[in-house]
């Protein structure tokens, strides 16, 4: 059964996006990620307007991150101060991404920028924890921990810095410019490849900021809540380029995934969960990797004219 | 039905192109093409009359806008767009029906005159980006690249005859068809003249939820259409989230 999908301004097999929405939503659950990242690229290859996808899967990744945070915040694991400082810097962050997305766009660049940045990030993302997770298996031991354990006052530079904050539900005494830098470069990551920037966030908040892991992830919901809900906003009133029936088709099956997922998550065994992320992750990688280096069949491009 | 209707239309106008000996009489059997959520494309039956043989060419032109044509090259290991040619007034839709090939019975001038058949279509105001001897190339890109979306198409033998008086073919427009008006233009030829021709407008436009989807979307109220959408994600997000905490 197809269906016309207004803003996209093209028709897809239903069952096809239903599909996409719950498997993605499943491995969400089961991995612990957004799913954007996976989500984005695959809704580019079954033809959706690269525009459309991004602002699309901003939208969709409120509805995951959402009925996240609200678990996280029941049992006290976000820490609204930091969250509310990563937030100010993922608004500006999405603001700059806006701009430069349309900038490329008009330019003619975009579909390639969009496929580096998924070949840059996801390669070392995926690179990084295919190995940490063959070294934990080989070790028997999960090696994320053991790297958290070096914990803060590594960074001295860091403590040098300005407009120092207290952070009370972190424990943390450090400047706000560094959670306001990490979430200027989350917020373009979401603006311009429609990712919550979960998998740069999480990293960057334990060994950067050196906060206590168990409101890390709960503290990046947060972030990730508001900053895709304002992402979405700002490219459905500048860019028109969120598909509200593709959204609600991707999530209505997805938030389902993903509750699936997350029960089942605690069933498998963490480090071959986080081995078949990485396959994944590398595997989309790769595929864009090679769209982009394999002589295309046709050199030729159609790009919509009606702009400017 | 359908057909019994179309026949004695037919008829009517075979009747009518005797009484009044008018050479050539056209219509559409539908002048309205609703894109609904379910459009997956759809057939429009074109039929007519002539008072005696010839041959007949039916063209569909869709509005026209503004194209850019890129063209991808290598940086190192990686193709990248690298330069283009912005084409104005370009039919965003073109379909040429004739009964026969288009050489064998019309002149090249009357048909480029009258932008008969894809290679006529004058397609104008191409800013000069690359060498003259290369927008060859981007032309015949985007009329290849058109055809492949199901947009332009040239079909000879399309239009079936019945006994030198009446005519008929089906004009198809895809899944991705853009709106707006659109002319049926149908002509008869006889002794390479246009004897007689006929214009039908024909209007493709959103109908319903889609489109006021689409209309809320690119309205003046953009920013609330937005805010609702996320409404509804971070709804969805939270319902999921508290029916799965009891179960």
């Amino acid at each position: 059964m197809q269906i016309y999908l207004p803003i996209a301004e093209m028709s897809v097999n239903i069952f096809l996006v239903l599909g996409l929405g719950g498997a993605i939503g499943l491995l969400s659950g089961l991995f612990g990620v957004g799913g954007g990242f996976l989500m984005t690229p695959l809704l580019i290859f079954i033809g959706v307007p690269p525009a459309v996808a991004v602002g699309t899967q901003a939208a969709q990744t409120v509805a995951s991150s959402v009925s996240g945070v609200t678990a996280h915040m029941r049992r006290g694991n976000v820490d609204f101060m930091m969250g509310a400082v990563l937030t100010a810097g993922g608004f500006v962050g999405s603001g700059i991404g806006v701009w430069l997305f349309n900038v490329l766009k008009y330019a003619g660049h975009i579909d390639l920028t969009i496929s580096l940045g998924y070949v840059t990030f996801l390669g070392v993302v995926g690179g990084f924890m295919m190995a940490e997770s063959l070294l934990g298996v080989l070790r028997r031991r999960p090696a994320a921990l053991a790297l958290a354990a070096r914990g803060p006052g590594r960074h001295m530079w860091m403590h040098g810095l300005p407009f120092k904050i207290r952070f009370k539900r972190s424990k943390l005494y450090v400047s706000a410019l560094l959670p306001l830098a990490i979430g200027v470069l989350v917020g373009l990551l979401v603006a311009m490849m429609g990712v919550g920037g979960g998998f740069l966030m999480v990293p960057a908040m334990i060994y950067l900021l050196g906060m206590p892991t168990q409101v890390v992830i709960g503290t990046s919901l947060f972030q990730i809540t508001f900053v895709t809900a304002g992402t979405a906003l700002l490219q459905a009133t500048v860019n028109q380029s969120v598909d509200a029936v593709l959204a609600l088709l991707l999530l209505v099956i997805g938030v389902i995934g993903a509750q699936i997922g997350a029960r089942l998550s605690v069933k498998v065994k963490g480090e071959y969960l986080r081995i078949m992320l990485a396959f994944i992750v590398l595997a989309v990688a790769l595929r864009l990797a090679l769209d982009l280096v394999i002589p295309p069949s046709e050199i030729f491009s159609l790009g919509s004219g009606d702009a400017q | 039905m359908r057909r019994l209707l179309v026949a004695l239309f037919a008829l009517g106008f075979v009747a009518s192109a005797r009484a009044q000996d008018v050479p050539l009489v056209a219509d559409l059997s539908n002048h309205l093409v609703a894109i609904t959520t379910g459009f997956t494309g759809t057939d429009v039956l074109l039929f007519g009359a002539t008072n005696g043989p010839g041959d007949i060419v039916v063209v569909v032109r869709g509005p026209t806008k503004q194209e850019i044509v890129r063209r991808k090259g290598r940086f190192g290991p990686i193709w990248a767009n690298a330069d283009n040619v912005t084409f104005r007034d370009v039919p965003t839709y073109y379909r040429v029906a004739s009964s026969r090939p288009l050489s064998e019975f019309a002149p090249e001038t009357l048909l480029a005159s009258r932008q008969i058949g894809i290679d006529s279509i004058r397609i104008g105001g191409a800013e000069e980006t690359v060498p003259a001897a290369e927008m060859a190339d981007f032309r015949k890109a985007l009329v290849r690249l058109k055809t492949d979306d199901d947009l332009y198409d040239q079909g000879v033998g399309d239009i079936t005859l019945m006994s030198n008086r009446l005519f008929r073919t089906a004009l198809h427009f895809p899944a991705n068809v853009p709106t707006g008006t659109y002319m049926v233009e149908v002509y008869l030829f006889r002794d390479g003249q246009i004897t007689s021709g006929e214009i039908v407008p024909l209007t493709i436009s959103k109908i319903g939820i889609g489109a006021d989807i689409f209309d809320f979307a690119h309205g003046r109220f953009a920013f609330l259409y937005g805010l609702l959408t996320i409404i509804l994600a971070g709804g969805a997000g939270w319902v999921a989230g508290a029916v799965f905490r009891r179960v």
